[in-house]
């Protein structure tokens, strides 16, 4: 506890209180989810978990991994967009995205570390026997290569803050590098997770399972990161607006504008390949079963919905409704994750054999998101990432 | 209509991601596997079992598995459906409203030992294998617990040692390999006082499956569980009421695992290979434009710098013009002034004079 004060002593202002509501309940958070940590590793996943024989995978995987790696989409889709696309005027967005991008990844390993049986065991895939057939092989591959591609990527802002300018000139001159790699291996693992659901064509949902999966969860992505960077922004600038240069507030309306419409745009792909998926397996009838409104709800309130609105929001330049709207989209993404991973898998059981997640599991899920966003305040609070740093102003 | 449409789709499914390269990264990988040639089998004539449990008993011992909560000569245990446990590698289940069945018909699971495993194309540390004799053999000393083959499984039946902080494995039938190599019968296969269970190759047991199909039409339905499932399996069934009726599921399909999954794998050296390509011309594109708007963007402040250079000229002459203007009406307008006041001084000398000529 000592060693959190002191993370959050720093943060507030000398002789205001440790005690702000914020602290508190971070810190009541971060102490359960210590204790439940410790159970988890002495007493194994039993102990703390509700996965049986027939739920191998729960909320660790559906919601931490699955949801975790499509929200954390917003650092390639941003430097995409800026150092490929040449959108310039968004570059106040793409550390932040970065940052939120490199936490959200090394947060889902950390995840990873709970979930699997032996964890010490993860680098055997590459190290002891490749099982190059499967999909898990290639998600594990480029997850830990993009953490790696992320953490280069983010490194210019600490080597900014400790003021080591030739280490940063070398990162700086690799970004083109750096970004079309993180590209590549984010459209690889983005849409391998969604394949990884192509070997049980018998456990999921037909409404949910599709050839195009990988396409699905790929597209989605995108979707996903584009509402991120205008959520993240959003929340950003409630905490930390003293923290952020006059770029950055300039930029910021562009940014929502900008990343609404193209959110609105890939969403409205988005819909038409989901309806294409049913009518090529014609699949329609079962729109009319209970999955089937589960699925229309998905469909309409969660993806064509959001399409609605971020399109209005754009052409009214209603700033208000875009926020609104990436909280719904990305809601609709997690759900999304959960519907393909726990909710519409295993659809054959009788309801009283689904798993519905022990309090100990959400309990690591919200130690985990926690510890994320107390460590995007250290970092964002400290080094120059809402800001640019006054040595390095105009050397992009 | 619907075969061009799904051509279509398919295509644009190439464009998106290259699911649609199933087919042909299938024909360049993946031989159609039909199984190793003189590898063995088992087959369960589902008409024959009675339930008697003997083959759970044997399982458990023949595997060291820990005691069971229930004794196996204790039958109501069968009342509820069961499935794989970790600590049962076996079990036999009891249906009693099988379709056009008297009494109730006995099932046992186990797990089938594909062809083509599913749970083996999930590890990504290759801890399945298909051994030439029949086995899907598991490795546990590489085993990360991942539990991917565990959602792979069509048959639901890999379990996972949940309770072990330190050393979980994956936990399902061996076949009895190690007996097997040994020239020994499966612990079940020689428990069976019913014959319910033979061993053998695989090859020999479809043809004995088969004879009794067309020895017995009235007891067996015409379908050997396995021969085709998912690629095929090791474990073969015959039974003597639909399948379906008895808790195995007839809508797998014959699609092998690995083939669900090739036109994802086959998609990533599309991925490695193009994009690169693509996003360095879409980079090129937008550093031109970039470049080009630079380059516009000089030329319009020249020409505004032009034009205002010429705007200002323009102006200053004006005013200089206007200024010009502006002097000579003052100098009118002073010379009138004074050619006024002169007049006046000569009219009021004048007066004067005649004022002083009057007096
Ligand atoms: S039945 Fe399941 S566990 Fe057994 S070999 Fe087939 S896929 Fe693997
Ligand atoms: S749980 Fe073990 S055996 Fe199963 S896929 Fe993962 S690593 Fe392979
Ligand atoms: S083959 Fe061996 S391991 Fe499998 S069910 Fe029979 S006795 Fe058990």
């Amino acid at each position: 506890m000592s060693q959190e004060a002191a993370v959050f002593g720093e943060t507030s202002p000398p002789g205001k209180s440790l005690y702000t509501p914020f602290n508190v309940i971070a810190g009541i958070i971060l102490i359960v989810g210590f204790v439940i940590t410790i159970l988890r590793f002495t007493k194994g996943l039993g102990a703390v978990t509700n996965l049986d024989n027939n739920y191998p995978w729960g909320i660790w995987i559906g919601f931490d991994l699955m949801a975790g790696v499509a929200l954390a989409a917003g650092g390639y889709v941003t430097s995409a967009a800026v150092y490929i696309f040449g959108m310039k005027r968004y570059h106040s967005a793409v550390r932040p995205a970065i940052l939120t991008g490199f936490l959200g990844y090394a947060l889902v390993v950390v995840a990873l570390h709970y979930d699997v049986g032996r964890p010490w065991r993860l680098p055997y895939p590459f190290i002891m026997q490749q099982g190059t057939t499967s999909l898990l092989f290639e998600v594990a591959a480029c997850v830990a290569l993009y953490l790696t591609v992320l953490f280069i990527e983010f490194s210019t802002a600490p080597l900014e803050w400790l003021g080591l300018k030739r280490a940063r000139s070398i990162v700086v001159r690799l970004t083109m590098v750096l970004t079309i790699f993180g590209v590549i291996l984010s459209t690889l693992h983005q849409s391998s997770l969604g394949a990884l659901f192509l070997l049980a064509p018998s456990k999921l949902h037909p409404l949910w399972y599709s050839s195009y999966l990988p396409v699905f969860f790929f597209v989605s992505s995108v979707i996903a990161g584009l509402s991120m960077v205008i959520f993240e922004s959003t929340l950003s600038h409630r905490y930390f607006a003293h923290k952020m240069d006059e770029t950055h507030l300039a930029e910021k309306e562009g940014v929502a504008l900008g990343f609404g419409k193209a959110a609105s745009l890939v969403l409205a792909g988005y819909f038409t390949i989901k309806v294409l998926g049913i009518s090529m397996d014609n699949n329609w009838h079962l729109l009319g079963t209970g999955y089937g409104m589960w699925f229309l709800v998905e469909l309409l309130g969660f993806i064509a919905l959001p399409c609605f609105l971020y399109a209005v929001g754009v052409r009214e330049k209603n700033l208000c409704l875009i926020k609104w709207t990436s909280g719904l989209t990305v809601l609709g993404i997690i759900l999304n994750r959960l519907n393909v991973c726990l909710i519409a898998f295993n659809w054959h059981l009788p309801s009283d054999e689904k798993y519905f997640p022990h309090w100990m599991e959400i309990g690591i899920s919200v130690f985990v998101v926690t510890a994320g966003i107390v460590v995007f305040r250290f970092i964002v609070t400290r080094m120059p990432i809402l800001y640019e740093h006054p040595d390095y102003k105009d050397s992009h | 209509m619907s075969v061009s449409r799904r051509k279509f789709l398919g295509w644009l499914g190439a464009a998106g991601m290259g699911t649609a390269f199933g087919t042909s990264a299938n024909a360049a990988s993946n031989k159609h596997f039909t199984g190793y040639p003189d590898s063995m089998g088992i087959l369960h004539d589902i008409s024959l079992c009675v339930g008697c449990r003997s083959c759970e008993a044997a399982c458990n011992k023949v595997n060291e598995l820990p005691p069971p909560e229930k004794p196996f000569d204790d039958k109501s245990v069968l009342d509820k459906k069961r499935r794989t446990t970790a600590s049962v590698h076996t079990v036999v289940n009891k249906y009693d409203n099988a379709e056009g069945t008297k009494g109730p018909v006995f099932v046992k699971t186990q797990c089938n030992h594909c062809l083509e495993p599913a749970c083996a194309s999930a590890c990504f540390v290759k801890a399945f294998a298909k051994t030439k004799e029949g086995p899907v053999s598991y490795d546990p000393s590489v085993c990360v617990g991942c539990r991917y083959c565990m959602v792979a499984c069509p048959f639901n039946i890999p379990t996972y040692e949940y309770d072990s902080a330190f050393s979980p494995r994956v936990m399902k039938c061996t076949m009895c390999h190690s007996r097997i190599i040994q020239g020994r019968l499966p612990g079940c296969v020689e428990s069976c006082p019913k014959e319910a269970l033979t061993f053998g190759k695989r090859e020999d047991l479809l043809r004995i499956a088969r004879e009794r199909i067309r020895k017995h039409p009235e007891r067996y339905v015409d379908h050997i569980y396995g021969e085709h499932e998912m690629g095929g399996t090791s474990w073969l069934y015959l039974s003597n009421t639909s399948f379906a009726s008895i808790g195995m599921r007839e809508d797998l399909g014959t699609t092998a695992a690995p083939n669900l999954t090739a036109g994802a794998l086959g998609a990533v050296p599309l991925v490695v290979g193009l994009w690169p390509v693509l996003l360095t011309g879409v980079y090129a594109m937008s550093k031109r434009k970039e470049k080009i708007a630079k380059e516009e963007e000089a030329q319009a402040v020249g020409d505004a710098v032009a034009a205002t250079k010429a705007e200002g000229e323009e102006k200053l002459s004006a005013a200089l013009a206007k200024a010009g203007k502006d002097k000579d009406s003052a100098i009118k307008r002073e010379v009138k002034k004074a050619l006024e006041e002169a007049a006046k001084a000569q009219k009021e000398e004048a007066a004067e004079a005649k004022t002083e000529e009057d007096a």
